[in-house]
């Protein structure tokens, strides 16, 4: 048995293919950074740190006259969104329901794909992440709330990265409140924002929930790299005579090998 | 007959799942009477006895790899980790494990578990619409 301990929670093999669905339903269209940064693994549980394939000098030696020099790593990051489900909806669910209550699962599910776009987007100093967002060299590029003016903000950000020598295709996250606004959006004679914007980019436009405003990036890989540990897996904590206490968990590292390769698009 | 091979009810097996079945007990029968071969071989003084065995012995190594090559071709992450460690010179072992690790890492670049994996394997969804 893994460390997920799954063996020992109290729901059945047909329980555990509902939450697994259900987890998968609700993650994929949330993981924005996936569908945008290199992704390398899964390694599994035991991988721990990313080789950066640096070396820092010691100023200590054992000896003298040996240089002593340490390999420099990123240490991978868990994260981990708890949540419940009533022993009484996993019952129902073997009855056959079709109505199944998973909204504690569903919000850790969102919870933990945020934390997850937060980290690679706008990084997590604690962790020692730097985000595409953060770590770009380029003049941001305000979206605003003119929805017309975003082909041409854009078209500028492509622009910026061309020039910059960073080839595509391209892709642009957004965050929710932008995101909405244009897909609401027709321009002049109904033709819908969102085509034209993929037009420029060549690339995919993802939802990015977390996301402040947006960001262009290149797709063209080997500028963002994922690092994953354990991918996403639901484990078991513990369980009472009501519910079963269970978790959503990952391991990841996350680096910016190019910074120039993306332009920011605050809201 | 016997239906051994199953080890659910093959009423509720798929039917692509009771041919990889059958299959599975086909190899296994080959490799026994290879193995009964070369003992037989073994303990037989009688040199036209033996011919007959070797000759033998070599249809059940070719029906073992027509099963083997089926099995194979209907499950491309293990058929990748054979292709590292069949018909290659050099340490077996290490092999295995080199050819494993190898198909593993680009399986999961595909966004899929790893084998005996817990995860939900979702992977990478760089150019994916899901």
């Amino acid at each position: 048995m893994s460390h997920l301990l799954r063996g020992r929670a109290p729901v059945t093999e047909a329980g555990w293919a509902l939450l697994d669905s259900e987890a998968r339903e609700r993650l994929t269209p949330a993981l924005a950074a996936r569908r945008l940064v290199d992704f390398a693994g899964p390694h599994g549980w035991a991988h721990s740190a990313t080789n950066l394939g640096r070396a820092q000098d010691l100023a200590d030696s054992p000896e003298e006259g040996v240089a002593a020099r340490q390999r420099r790593i990123l240490g991978l990051v868990e994260l981990r969104a708890p949540f419940t489900i009533p022993r009484t909806e996993l019952e129902d669910a073997e009855r056959g329901t079709e109505d199944v209550e998973l909204g504690s699962l569903d919000e850790a599910a969102l919870r933990i794909a945020r934390a997850e776009n937060s980290a690679v987007f706008h990084g997590w100093s604690a962790a020692g992440i730097g985000g595409v967002i953060e770590a770009s060299p380029h003049e941001e590029i305000t979206l605003g709330e003119d929805c017309e003016r975003y082909p041409r903000h854009v078209a500028k950000a492509v622009d910026a990265l061309r020039a910059a020598g960073i080839e595509g295709d391209y892709g642009l996250a957004l965050g929710p409140e932008v995101h909405t606004r244009v897909l609401e959006t027709s321009q002049h004679g109904g033709y819908p924002l969102l085509e034209h914007l993929r037009e420029i980019l060549g690339g995919s436009i993802v939802w990015a929930p977390a996301v402040d405003g947006g960001a262009v990036l290149s797709m063209r890989g080997g500028d963002f790299l994922f690092d994953c540990g354990q991918d996403l897996s639901i484990g078991y904590e513990n369980h009472d005579a009501d519910a079963v206490h269970l978790y959503l968990e990952e391991s990841f590292g996350f680096r910016v090998a190019a910074p120039e390769a993306a332009v920011p698009l605050p809201a | 007959m016997g239906f051994d091979q199953y080890h659910e009810p093959a009423a509720e097996l798929p039917a692509e799942t009771r041919t990889f079945a059958r299959l599975c007990a086909s190899l296994t029968e080959e490799a026994e009477a290879i193995g009964w071969y070369e003992q037989r071989m073994a303990v037989e003084p009688d040199r036209e006895a033996r011919a007959i065995m070797r000759d033998a012995q070599g249809e059940e190594f070719k029906h073992f790899a027509m099963d083997l090559e089926f099995l194979l071709r209907r499950t491309p992450l293990w058929r990748e980790i054979a292709e590292g460690i069949l018909f290659q010179d050099g340490d077996i072992v290490e092999h295995g494990e080199e050819a494993e690790e190898e198909a593993v890492e680009e399986e999961a670049a595909r966004g899929a578990p790893l084998p005996g994996s817990e995860s939900l394997g979702i992977g990478g969804l760089r150019g994916s619409d899901r």
